[in-house]
Formats: C-alpha cells, structure tokens, sequence
C-alpha cells in the first residue's frame, strides 16, 4: 500500500547559501552543491531541528508527493531555480500521522478543546512564538511543589486550588495560556503507566512571581479523577512529572492596543489569570481594554476572587455571572453578554478585538448563542464573523 | 549535574556554563555588565531603547531552542555567554598538536597568541553596533529597523562571548583587555577600533546591507576558522556565534536585493531598460544600478582588507599551534599539517599580477580570503538574477582582487576592477566609476527618509518575501516609543 508523502524541501529563492541548516542536521540529510541546499527524502526524519535555525523561513517548505518513492531527487532539487508547484494528488486511505503518539494524543486533545470554535484555530498576529514538546514522557521535566493553596470557600464542595511549581534550573519557556501535562504515578487496571492530564497553566510567562522561573496550575478536584486527586493533594516538597508545554494557538496577543474578552466558568479562569498578570506587568498604564466575563455558582466558590476584586475596574472590566446566589436572580455568563452587547459587537468588529472562551464544554452552546443573537441583531452572520476571527486568530475555544 | 544544553537564569547573565558555581568569573562579569549597560544605553538613541523590538532570543543552544521570538526593549535583551555543547573526546583538528585531545584550559605556549585572537575578534563586534547607530533614524521600515537591532543585539552578544572567555580564562591581563573593549570607539581619534574597516562610517541603508553582506562575511569566515581551534572553549563559543551570524549574512544579501529588486521594477514601470539612463532613474526614488555596483567594490575590497597580508608567518603559527584552522578544516582531506604542501597566491612581478606557490601554511591568510571570495560570489549571482527576471540588461561583478586594497601586494597600486594596472591618470578618471562619489552620497543620502507604518517601504527598497518568524506583510516588527 502506498502512503502520500510529504516531502520536506528548500526555497531555492529566498535561501542565502548560509549552510547552517546542513551544519545543524542530525541525520545530514542536507547538503549543497554551487547551485542549491538540498534535503535527502530517504534521511530526513521530520526532527525539525534546521527549522529555527534557517535565518530566512526559506526551509520551512513542503510538498506533498504521491507517496515516498515519487519524492524529488536530490539530482531534481539541485536544478531548481524556484521550489515547483504542489501538485494535485490523489489521496488515499493511508494516513500519515504516525510520529511520536503521545504528542498525537495531545495533539488530538487540544484539537478537541478548540473545536467549539468551528474551524482550526490560530494564535494571535502579534502572539509570542510558542514552544511545544520540550518535555515528554521520556524526558520530563520534574518540578518541586512550592505551594497548593485552597481557591474555594472551605464549606464549598469544590474544592479547587492553586498549585505553584518550582522548575529550578530547568528552562520551562511557556506562554500565558498553554497548558502542561502532569503524569500521575501509578498504573492503569492494565498495567500501563497513566497517560499525562493537561492543565492550564494559570501564571504568566516570567513566572507566579516575576523572575522566577515557577509557575501555576487551577486544579479542580474531581471526583475518582486520578490526575486531579494527586495534583489536589500536593504538599511543599514534592516532585511532579511535567511535560509540555503544550499548546500554539490560545495565545495572548502581545499587542498592547488589542483589546480582549475573556469569557469563563471555574478553572477555565485558568489562562486568563495568566493574560490578565502579563498585562499589568507588561502594560501597566493601558486601560479599558480587558473585559472578564466569569461564572460560578456563587461568589465563595469562583477562583480568585479576592484577587480579581483588586483589580481597578478601568484596567480590566469584571462581569461575574452568578447561578445560585441566594436572594438574586439565576445568571450565567450568556446572560451578561447579552447585557453588554454593544461591547461585544465592537470586539467582534474591531481588527483588535478578541474573544476568547474557556470553560467546561457545557458553557459553549449557551455563548455561541449569545454571541450570535448579538450579531444578528447588528447585522452580522456570527458564522461568517466567527470564522473570520479565527482565520485572524482573533476567537478563541478552549473547552473540556 | 551542570545542565550545558539549557540556558540558565539563575544569575543575572543568563549563560549554560554554569556561572552560579563559578564564582570569581560570575563576578568579574558583572563588575563588567553595568559598563556594558551604560556602553549600549549611550550609543543607540533613546526612543530606540524604549520601543518594543520583536527579536530573537535562545533559550538553549540546540536547535529547538534557540531562536524564540517576542517583543523586547533592546537593554533589557537577554545578552548572555552561551557555548555549542562540547563534543564529547574532541580532537586538535590542525597543526602540529593534530590528533591530541582538545585543550580545555589555555595552552601556556600559545597564551598571547590566543588572546590576541580573541581580542582582535572581540574589538570587531561592538564597533559595528558603534558604525550602525544612527541607522533607526533613517530605516525604510520596521521590519528593517527589527533587522537592524537584531543584528545589533547580536553583535552586542558576540562581545559578551569573547568577554567570558577573556575573564574565564585569561585572569587579570583578560580583565583589562575585556574592559579596553568598552573605552576603544569606532572611529575614535584616541582609541579607535583594532580594524580599518570598522572606524568606517555606515552612512546609509545600502551600506549597511554591503557591510552585512560583506564585511560580516569576513567576521563569519574568522569565527568559521576558529570555531576549529583546538582551544575547545574558543572553538564552542564560535560554533553557536555562526548560527546568530547567519542571520547577518541574510539581512545583507536580502537587503541590496531587494534594493536591485525595487530598482528594476521602477525601470520597468517607467519604461526605461537602460541601466546608465542615471539621472530618470534616480528620479524615480530608487538607487540606480551602476551606483550599487559601485558600492559593491567599495565594501568588497575594504572587506578583502582584512585577511591581512596573503603570505603570514602569524597566520602559519596560528594553523600550526592549533589555535585557528582552515574554513571547514574537518571536512578537507589531507593531513591537516601541511608540513610539505604548497598553495598558489597571487603577486605581482612588476605590472603583472602572477600567481605564485608558496608553502601552504605561510598562505593560509590566502586560502581564507579564496573561500570568502567563492561564498561572496554566491550571493552576487543572486542579485543578478533578479535583475535578468525583470530583463534588463546589466551584470553585477565582484572587482578583480588587486582593486583599491590597502593591504598586501597590491596595496595602493593602481589596478582597476578588471585588475588591469592603469597610469594614474587614467586611475583617477576611472575612480569616479568604480567608488561611489560624494555626489552619489549625497544622493544615497537623500533617498534615507524613515518610515515607520507597519507594512510599508521606502521607494529604494522592495518588501521582503517572507516575513520574520513567518509574520504576516503588516506585522509591527517594533512598537515604536513615541516620547
């Protein structure tokens, strides 16, 4: 059975000559002649070390061909003047995703999480360059718990807490709103090592405390939940397993001028916690350009609260939607986005504005519908605006 | 365990050398940082210093980490001592020690020598960023000015490289060297920089990207023939430097060619196929062909310049102690000592320029210069194919070797580009053009208006194909501070 192959190829155009990229492979897949900088189809294994390392984006190219024995030739690729078309290929059922499985499974994962968005999403233009996979099953980082304080009321039944990890002298360079994977110890009935839980990571990228290289998690307890079980019960001293980070496109935008809405239930205030402290740290003095718009069941139960009411009302607008106050009217967060509509429609407008959903899967159907009752009753189609938000990684899902 | 891959913030500098444990050297180098601060803070104009600069920055020397991208204000860039991680049971890969394990510590016969290296290499980097400070005024757009700092920042690194291995390993001479390496000032009248063609002035955009293009190249074929010195410390600092260095290489060469591309366009837009039609084509806003070429052989030949004479007995002591190899020593096949080979140089008997053999390790000035010259040549045939796409009829050349050089055998003789000797006579007529004037200055000059909206270019210089870091057409490459 054949496979379409992709190909990994170089921009004879944009490349210089440079060579780094030949000096950097592992494999020595690549190599020159006078002409071109060439990569040899049967010993290139798609690591991706010469991706970063190219100064001018040319090596970052792909063709898909037929299958492995149809790929260039080396012999082909030293003639070419320009990189040639991607030509029209006939697929069939042979898949090609069969590198690493766990990042698969993740992969797959966060795909699911960003689904309610209606289409593949993208970071944001001005976002920050993520990095993914430094650490995995086999390499992980391990990190000391410094910290596992109690978020909720102690007579609430949620029990959700704020973890705070040490990675000493491991570089851990994650980005407001990606997520690390914690490997719980122990096995599955079958006998397998259990497969790492994401978690949001709810700090910014300089750290829970700026200039320490830490960072922190929103765990709920859940019930016969494994991973939450063991991350809850964390004392000061233990070692973690972590992998990750984890994550490219549910990104801050690291435009001072963009203006954001962060809509969420419970721990999905996870990321923006992080986005909302990368802000005051990055930019202090910029106003009326946050909105946070966040249910819970009542005030003793929703994560960080005292904190958030700290924060001035003109650096970031709270709207908290609560469902189970005593002596008030049932809302919930579609409820305040229909209240605050004209701001809405502005954002989804707006070139800088985003939008940015996190929560329990639950929440989406009740904000889509907000959001599109919104935009009707300006004249959009939310579908067509939603998918043009994406496309300009202006709207973001993360829910599970 | 030291962790050598992964660079680590747990001193000021961030560095994978282990700074933390190592004490005195942590603190000669941050006696040295504050000088370093105040060094940057004085050179590059202030509202530079205050915009949002989207650079790069490593957070680890292996391939996955060391280029990531993010808004930064260039004095708070994280400058840092970083190595290649050491090969394990390294070899002295040239010279007389050929064979022997590479030396981790300073070999005490080769001491000065090496110091000297370092030095002569280290003095280069921040007299560039000196040559090229004022350039942010004139940038004909914000990806440029990124270009620009990015490079700046990195040269900026370099020195901090050449600084550690100074205060690692050379005690107190090392300390005075590194610290005279912040009071010498490119085109200083008390202290000017080691090299000539660092006290030259980078006046315009063009010259900056000629400089990149060619003088950088002359700094990437030096860091090339020390990243083989048996010194493994040396050796592993010059490693991770070529991979910040070819970005230098690229800000060059997509520069004049996108300055070739903006000027073929405009003659093709107005109907002029005549390359020597100067004056409709200057009016047109874009640097007419000839004046590139004449630019060219002004930064081609200064950069020749700095391989030093082509016979050297200091470049023979080099090789043969194993400081300093040959440009991609580990991939020639002979027995890298060179004891009883040959190498042809070029010299003049009389007018005429012969080539001559002379024993390879007094040549090995030469053989760089011949490597640098194929690597320069490759770029040029670039540019010209550019301007045969848009159809007109014009070639740029690199001039002959003998041309305006200042140094060795041909030094102040009267060759022209064709490496033709001429009367002085006809050199003077000639010079007008082969160098560019003060009149193609001037007009150079009045081309440098700044823009600084996203997305937009000046009308000298085309856009760029690929954006940095894959960024769309109207990324804000820098946030500018308006004060």
């Amino acid at each position: 059975m054949t496979a379409p192959f992709k190909q990994h190829l170089i921009d004879p155009e944009i490349c210089i000559r440079c060579y780094t990229c030949e000096m950097t492979c592992p494999e020595q897949a690549i190599e020159h002649d006078d002409n071109n900088v060439v990569v040899d189809p049967t010993k290139c294994n798609f690591c991706m070390d010469c991706i970063p390392v190219c100064p001018t984006g040319s090596i970052d190219e792909w063709r898909v061909v037929a299958d492995k024995d149809s790929a260039y030739t080396l012999e082909q690729q030293y003639e070419w003047m320009e990189l040639p078309e991607q030509e029209e290929i006939a697929v069939s059922n042979g898949s090609d995703a069969d590198t690493d499985g766990l990042e698969d499974a993740i992969a797959a994962l966060l795909a699911e999480a960003h689904a309610g968005a209606g289409g593949k999403a993208k970071a944001p233009a001005s976002a920050s360059k993520p990095t993914v996979n430094m650490y995995n099953l086999a390499k992980p980082a391990k990190a000391t718990v410094q910290g596992n304080y109690r978020l909720t009321a102690e007579d609430s039944d949620n029990d959700v807490r704020h973890i705070v990890l040490d990675l000493g002298a491991q570089p851990f360079p994650a980005l407001e709103g990606q997520s690390v994977g914690i490997i719980p110890p122990g096995e599955d009935e079958n006998g397998n090592a259990h497969l790492p839980r994401l978690y949001s990571i709810s700090s910014p990228r300089d750290g829970e405390r700026p200039g320490y290289n830490n960072l922190s998690l929103t765990v709920k307890r859940e019930e016969n939940g494994i991973c939450s079980n063991y991350v809850c019960d964390l004392k000061p001293g233990d070692t973690v397993n972590l992998t990750g980070p984890f994550g490219a496109t549910f990104l801050l935008p690291s435009d001072p001028d963009a203006h954001l809405m962060m809509i969420c239930t419970g721990t999905g205030s996870a990321p923006f916690r992080g986005f909302t402290m990368r802000r005051q740290r990055e930019a202090p003095s910029v106003k009326d350009s946050l909105t946070l718009v966040f249910g819970a069941r009542r005030p003793k139960e929703l994560p960080y609260f005292g904190p958030l009411k700290k924060v001035p009302d003109d650096f970031m607008q709270k709207v908290f939607a609560f469902s189970r106050e005593e002596g008030e009217t049932k809302a919930y967060v579609q409820d305040k986005l229909r209240e605050n509509a004209d701001k809405v429609a502005k954002l989804m407008q707006d070139p800088k504005g985003h939008i940015y959903i996190c929560g329990l899967k639950a929440m989406e159907h009740g904000v889509e519908a907000a959001l599109s009752d919104i935009a009707r009753s300006n004249g959009l189609t939310w579908t067509e605006i939603r998918d043009a938000m994406r496309e300009d990684g202006r709207y973001h899902v993360e829910t599970y | 365990m030291l962790d050598l891959i992964n660079v680590s913030y747990d001193t000021q500098i961030p560095n994978n050398v282990g700074l933390s444990q190592d004490k005195k050297v942590l603190k000669a180098l941050e006696k040295w940082h504050p000088g370093y601060i105040n060094w940057w803070n004085d050179l590059i104009p202030q509202n530079f210093q205050e915009s949002m600069v989207y650079l790069r920055t490593a957070v680890s020397v292996d391939p996955k980490g060391w280029a990531k991208f993010d808004y930064v204000k260039m004095p708070e860039y994280r400058w840092g001592v970083l190595l290649a991680p050491q090969v394990e049971d390294r070899r002295i890969p040239c010279g007389e020690h050929f064979g022997e394990p590479a030396w981790q510590e300073v070999p005490g016969e080769y001491r000065n020598m090496l110091k000297r290296l370092i030095v002569i290499q280290g003095d280069t980097e921040p007299g560039s960023v000196e040559q090229q400070r004022f350039l942010g005024l004139t940038a004909p757009s914000l990806y440029d000015m990124r270009n620009l700092f990015q490079v700046n920042v990195e040269e900026g690194r370099h020195l901090w490289a050449m600084v550690y291995l100074l205060q690692k390993y050379f005690g107190r001479d090392g300390r005075e060297e590194a610290n005279d390496l912040l009071v010498r000032s490119s085109g200083s009248e008390e202290a000017p920089r080691m090299l000539g063609a660092f006290n030259e002035e980078t006046p315009d955009w063009l010259s900056f990207f000629m400089f990149t293009y060619f003088t950088d190249r002359d700094g990437k074929m030096q860091l090339e023939s020390l990243a083989q010195s048996g010194f493994d410390p040396l050796s592993r600092t010059c490693r991770f430097m070529l991979t910040e260095e070819a970005h230098h290489m690229f800000v060059g060469e997509t520069g004049v060619g996108r300055t070739i591309q903006a000027t073929v366009e405009a003659m093709n837009k107005a109907g002029i196929d005549d390359p020597y039609d100067t004056d409709k084509i200057r009016n047109l806003g874009v640097i007419d062909l000839p004046t590139i070429q004449k630019k060219l052989n002004l930064h081609y030949t200064l950069s020749l310049d700095l391989f030093g004479q082509e016979v050297s007995t200091n470049a023979a002591n080099a090789f043969n102690a194993g400081i300093k190899g040959r440009y991609m020593e580990m991939r020639i096949d002979d027995d890298h000592k060179l004891t009883n080979d040959t190498y042809k140089v070029l010299d003049l008997e009389g007018d005429m320029i012969v080539e001559r053999e002379v024993p390879a390790l007094t040549a090995i000035n030469m053989r760089l210069r011949d490597d640098y010259v194929r690597d320069a040549a490759g770029g040029v045939g670039r540019w010209n194919k550019i301007i045969e796409k848009a159809g007109i009829q014009f070639e740029m050349k690199l001039p002959h070797q003998s041309f305006n050089r200042k140094i060795g055998v041909f030094a102040n003789k009267n060759f022209d580009p064709d490496g033709k000797m001429v009367s002085g006579a006809e050199y003077d007529k000639g010079l007008q053009e082969w160098l560019p004037t003060h009149a193609d200055g001037d007009f150079i000059q009045s081309l440098m208006k700044p823009v600084y909206e996203p997305g937009k270019y000046a009308s000298w210089i085309a856009p760029p194909k690929v954006g940095i870091d894959n960024k769309p057409g109207d990324f804000e490459y820098v946030k500018l501070h308006m004060a």
